[in-house]
C-alpha cells in the first residue's frame, strides 16, 4: 500500500470565539479536518453551523472586532496560517489559497472591466507584464468556458449573466494556480440549470489544474454531485465526516439522517397524483361548487412602460398570452427559473402590479375594480412571501401582524383579534404567548408560520406562495412545507405554489405550470409533466436538478452554455 | 415610564439629560437666577480704558465691549436659543418628513415635482433665501424660527425621500397591501415608525447648526434684534476682540457645543430605546 501523500491543507482542533457584548461565544469547536491533493470536501450544514466561519478563518478573514481564532492551528502544506503575518497571508490569499462567493454580482466590482479586473488578480501574485496577464486572462476565460472570452474582457459585470459572472470568478480564483479553492455556496443564488453546468465546470477544472477544493453547501444534493468526502457539521462542530458514499448510504449520525431524509428527491410521488396526506382526516369532501378559484385569462404585465408628456415609453414585457386556473383546494405549481415571470405572475393576481387580461377570484373578475369594491375579493386570496424576514414589519410585534388584516377589514372587536391571533398561532404550532414578541427574536421557520398564520386570518379560499420556503434550511423546509399541506387537507385551501424547486413542486402540488420567458411552455397535471414531459425546456429543467446520491453523479444532462 | 428608565440606565443619556434640563432651568428662571440685567450697560463694567473685564468675583463670566455681565447675557439668550433650536428644528424635521415622505411613497408625478421643489430650494443660497424672507416679513424671535426652518427642511426631505423608497420596496410593505390596507394606513403605521430613528438624529444634530444660523441671521441684522442677547449674536458681536477678550466668545460658544451635544446624546439613547429590534440585544 502506498503511502498516504501529505494533505494540502490540515485544520486542527479549530476553535473560534464570537466576541459579545455578553462575552465570548463560542462559535467554532473543535473543528478538525484535512484536504488531500486534488480532492474535493464539503462542508455540509444548515445556517448557524459554522461552515462560513471555518472557511473565513482558513482565509484569515474574521471580522477582528467580533470573531478570534482562539486555539487550534491550519497548516496549508506544513505552514502554519494562523500566526502568519498579515503582510505574508495576504501572499497566500489569492495565490495558494483562492475563495469564491455566493453571490458573483457583489464579488466583482460593478465599475471595473472584467479583463482589467482579472489581470489585476493574476499581476498581484505574478511578476509578469500588462500583456501577458492579459493573455493569461483570456486564456482563462477560455478555460471556464465563457463564449466569445475576447469580449467579455472589456465588458463591466452587469452585462453579464449569473453564470457567466460566477465562471468570471472561478477564472479569477483559479488564475493563480492556487492549491486550494474554497467555494462558499457557489451555486446557491444560481438556477438550477446554471447551477449544474457551473459543478460540472468545477469537477472538470479540478481535474486539468489538481486543484484540491473545500465546497460549502447546505445542498445535499450539491454535495452528492461533487464531494469525495463529506463533513457534516452542525452548531460549530463536524459532527460525522467520511468518503460521499458511506456518509450518504450508511450516514452514522441521527442529524445526518435527518438532513439526508429532509432533502426531497425528484421522482419520490412518481405514480401518484396529488401530495401526500399527512392529517388522519377522511378525504376533504369535494367543494361544494366546482367553479375554480382562481381562473386567469390572457394575462400580460409590462414594466417600466410610461405614458408621459411626450407619448408612450413603451416597456419590457415580463409576462404574457398566461392562462391557467386553480381548483378549490388544489395547488397549482408554477414554475421556472429567475426572469420567467413567474413572482409577477404570482403578484399580478393579487393585483399587485398592473396587468392586462382576466383575472377572477372565486368568480368576480378583478380587473378594473375599485379599491373599495375589491376589497371583499381581497379576503379570498392571500400571499405568503419568500423571505420571511422581510415580509414582516420589523417594528411591529407579531400578534399585531397576525391580527393586521382583521383590523384592516375591521373584522371583530379587540378581544376577539386577540383570542383569534391566539387560535391562528395554535393553527400554525406557535404557542399563544408569542404574540408580544417581535419578528427578530424569531428564527425563519418560525416567522414563516407568523407569515402563514397571518395569511390564514381572513380564511381565505386561495394562498399565493412566492417562493414561500426557499429562504429556509432543509429540515425547517420540510415541517413548512407539511404544515401548509395539513392546512390545505384541514381548511380546503387551494395554493397557486411558485417556485424555482422542482423536487419542492413535486412534492407540493397537483397540477404544475413551467414558465419561461413570460409564458407558459407547458401545463398539465404533476405526474404527466414530471413523468412525461413534452416540452425540451421541461426535460432540461428535471434533468438538471441534483439528485441527492453520490453513485448517480453526473448523469444529469447539463446543456453546454 | 419604561423610556426614563432606560435612560436612566444609559450614562451618557443621563449626562445629557441634565446638561438639557440645566439649559431650560436657566431660560426659565433667568429673571430669578440672572445677577444683572441682560442689557444694563453698567459704569463698572467696563475698565478706565474702555475694555471689558474678564471673569471675577462680581462678574463670574466677565463683561462685554458695552459693559453687560455676560453670565446675564448668557442666560437670557439660553431662551432665544432653545426656542430657536427646538421650533425652527422641530419645524424644518416635520416639513422635511411630510414632503420627503409623500414623495418617496407617490412617486410619479406629485412625487417628481415635489423633489424638484426641494432640489430647487437646495441649490437655492440659504442665506439669500433668509435675507429675502426676513426683509418681507418683521424679524421677531418667531419669523427668525420660521425662516430658518424654510431653509432647514431640505436635506430632511431628500434624506427622507430615499429611505421611503427604500421602504416601500420592502416585502412586509407589499404583504399590507396585498392585506387590502389603505395608503393612509400604511404611510402612518408602517413607514413613518422607520423614519423616527433618521428625525431624531437630523433634529438633535440640526440644534447646532440652527443656533449658528441665528446667529448669522443676529449679524446681519435680520435675526434677533439686540439687545435682546441670543448665544449666536453675543458670539457675532465679540467675535472681531477675541484675542482681547476671549471669554466673550468661549462662554457663549461651550454653551452652544454643551447644549447640541446634550441633544445628540439624548436623541441616541431615544433612537435606540424606542427601535423594537433592539430590545433584548444591546
Amino acid at each position: 500500500m502506498l503511502a498516504p501523500a501529505p494533505p494540502v491543507l490540515s485544520v486542527d482542533n479549530l476553535t473560534v470565539d464570537a466576541l459579545t457584548p455578553e462575552g465570548a461565544k463560542r462559535v467554532l469547536d473543535g473543528v478538525s479536518f484535512e484536504l488531500a491533493a486534488g480532492e474535493t470536501l464539503c462542508l455540509a450544514g444548515e445556517s448557524g453551523s459554522g461552515k462560513s466561519v471555518t472557511s473565513l478563518s482558513v482565509m484569515r478573514l474574521l471580522p477582528k472586532a467580533s470573531l478570534r481564532i482562539v486555539a487550534g492551528s491550519i497548516k496549508l502544506q506544513g505552514r502554519e496560517l494562523t500566526t502568519l503575518s498579515d503582510r505574508a497571508m495576504r501572499q497566500v490569499r489569492g495565490g495558494d489559497v483562492a475563495m469564491i462567493f455566493q453571490e458573483p454580482m457583489t464579488s466583482l466590482n460593478p465599475v471595473i472591466r472584467i479583463g482589467d479586473q482579472l489581470t489585476e488578480a493574476i499581476r498581484t501574485h505574478q511578476e509578469i507584464g500588462e500583456a501577458d496577464a492579459r493573455r493569461a486572462a483570456l486564456a482563462m476565460l477560455d478555460a471556464v468556458h465563457i463564449a466569445e472570452p475576447a469580449r467579455r474582457l472589456t465588458q463591466y459585470p452587469h452585462e453579464l449573466s449569473g453564470g457567466m459572472r460566477q465562471r468570471v470568478m472561478i477564472g479569477m480564483a483559479l488564475s493563480c494556480r492556487p492549491k486550494v479553492l474554497i467555494a462558499d455556496e457557489p451555486t446557491t443564488a444560481l438556477d438550477v440549470t446554471v447551477q449544474a453546468q457551473i459543478l460540472r465546470l468545477m469537477r472538470e477544472l479540478k481535474a486539468e489544474f489538481g486543484t484540491s477544493i473545500v465546497l460549502i453547501t447546505h445542498d445535499m444534493g450539491v454535495v452528492a454531485e461533487m464531494a469525495d468526502r463529506v463533513a457534516v457539521m452542525k452548531a460549530g462542530r463536524i459532527v460525522e465526516t467520511g468518503p460521499a458514499v458511506d456518509v450518504f448510504e450508511t450516514p452514522r449520525e441521527a442529524y445526518t439522517r435527518e438532513l439526508i431524509a429532509a432533502v426531497p428527491r425528484l421522482g419520490a410521488r412518481a405514480g401518484t397524483d396529488g401530495p401526500p396526506r399527512v392529517t388522519a382526516e377522511p378525504a376533504a369532501p369535494p367543494a361544494a361548487s366546482t367553479r375554480p378559484v382562481l381562473e386567469v385569462r390572457d394575462l400580460a404585465v409590462e414594466y417600466g412602460g410610461s405614458s408621459g408628456w411626450f407619448g408612450r415609453k413603451a416597456g419590457v414585457a415580463a409576462v404574457h398570452g398566461v392562462s391557467f386556473t386553480v381548483e378549490p383546494g388544489r395547488t397549482l405549481g408554477l414554475v421556472g427559473e429567475s426572469g420567467s415571470g413567474k413572482s409577477t405572475t404570482g403578484k399580478a393576481v393579487l393585483g399587485l402590479v398592473p396587468f392586462s387580461g382576466a383575472v377572477s377570484i372565486d368568480g368576480t373578475a378583478v380587473a378594473g375594480l375599485s379599491p373599495r369594491a375589491m376589497r371583499p375579493v381581497r379576503r379570498l386570496a392571500q400571499m405568503i412571501f419568500q423571505d420571511p424576514y422581510a415580509s414582516l414589519d420589523p417594528r411591529m410585534t407579531v400578534g399585531a401582524a397576525i391580527a393586521e388584516p382583521l383590523v384592516i377589514h375591521g373584522i371583530g372587536a379587540a378581544a376577539d383579534r386577540r383570542d383569534q391571533v391566539a387560535e391562528l398561532l395554535r393553527r400554525v404550532g406557535l404557542t399563544p404567548d408569542v404574540a408580544s414578541r417581535y419578528p427578530h427574536e424569531f428564527s425563519g421557520g418560525q416567522r414563516q408560520r407568523v407569515c402563514i398564520a397571518r395569511a390564514l386570518a381572513l380564511r381565505p379560499k386561495l394562498i399565493v406562495a412566492d417562493e414561500s420556503v426557499a429562504a429556509l434550511d432543509v429540515s425547517v423546509r420540510a415541517r413548512v412545507l407539511d404544515l401548509m399541506l395539513e392546512l390545505q387537507e384541514t381548511m380546503g385551501l387551494a395554493y397557486l405554489f411558485i417556485s424555482h424547486d422542482m423536487a419542492v413542486v413535486e412534492r407540493m402540488c397537483h397540477h404544475v405550470a413551467v414558465m419561461r420567458a413570460g409564458r407558459i411552455v407547458e401545463a398539465g397535471t404533476r405526474r404527466a409533466v414530471f413523468e412525461n414531459p413534452s416540452d425540451p425546456y421541461t426535460r432540461e429543467l428535471i434533468a438538471a436538478v441534483p439528485i441527492p446520491d453520490p453513485r448517480n453523479r453526473g448523469r444529469q444532462m447539463a446543456p453546454a452554455g | 415610564m419604561r423610556i426614563l428608565r432606560e435612560i436612566l440606565r444609559r450614562p451618557s443619556a443621563v449626562f445629557g439629560l441634565s446638561i438639557v434640563l440645566l439649559v431650560v432651568i436657566a431660560a426659565l428662571g433667568a429673571p430669578l437666577l440672572a445677577p444683572f440685567a441682560p442689557d444694563e450697560q453698567m459704569f463698572d463694567g467696563l475698565t478706565l480704558d474702555g475694555a471689558p473685564i474678564p471673569p471675577d468675583a462680581t462678574f463670574w463670566l466677565g463683561t462685554d465691549t458695552l459693559g453687560r455681565d455676560l453670565l446675564s447675557r448668557l442666560l437670557y439668550g439660553a431662551r432665544t436659543s432653545l426656542i430657536i433650536g427646538l421650533v425652527a428644528n422641530g419645524t424644518a424635521v416635520l416639513i422635511g418628513l411630510t414632503v420627503g415622505m409623500l414623495a418617496g411613497y407617490l412617486r410619479g408625478p406629485v412625487g417628481n415635482a415635489l423633489m424638484r421643489f426641494t432640489d430647487l430650494m437646495m441649490a437655492f443660497p440659504a442665506l439669500l433665501l433668509a435675507i429675502v424672507l426676513a426683509a418681507l416679513l418683521r424679524p421677531s424671535l418667531w419669523i427668525v424660527a420660521l425662516v430658518i426652518a424654510m431653509v432647514n427642511w431640505v436635506q430632511v426631505a431628500r434624506i427622507v425621500y430615499t429611505e421611503t423608497r427604500g421602504l416601500v420596496e420592502r416585502d412586509f410593505i407589499l404583504a399590507e397591501r396585498s392585506l387590502g390596507a389603505g395608503h393612509l394606513r400604511i404611510v402612518a403605521l408602517h413607514i413613518a415608525p422607520h423614519l423616527v430613528p433618521t428625525a431624531i438624529v437630523w433634529g438633535t444634530l440640526g440644534i447646532a447648526t440652527t443656533v449658528l444660523l441665528e446667529a448669522t441671521l443676529s449679524f446681519l441684522g435680520i435675526g434677533v434684534q439686540p439687545p435682546e442677547p441670543s448665544w449666536g449674536n453675543i458670539i457675532f458681536e465679540s467675535q472681531s476682540y477675541f484675542t482681547a477678550a476671549p471669554w466673550l466668545v468661549f462662554f457663549p460658544g461651550i454653551a452652544i457645543l454643551l447644549t447640541a451635544l446634550s441633544f445628540n446624546l439624548v436623541g441616541d439613547a431615544l433612537r435606540d430605546i424606542l427601535d423594537p429590534t433592539q430590545r433584548g440585544r444591546m
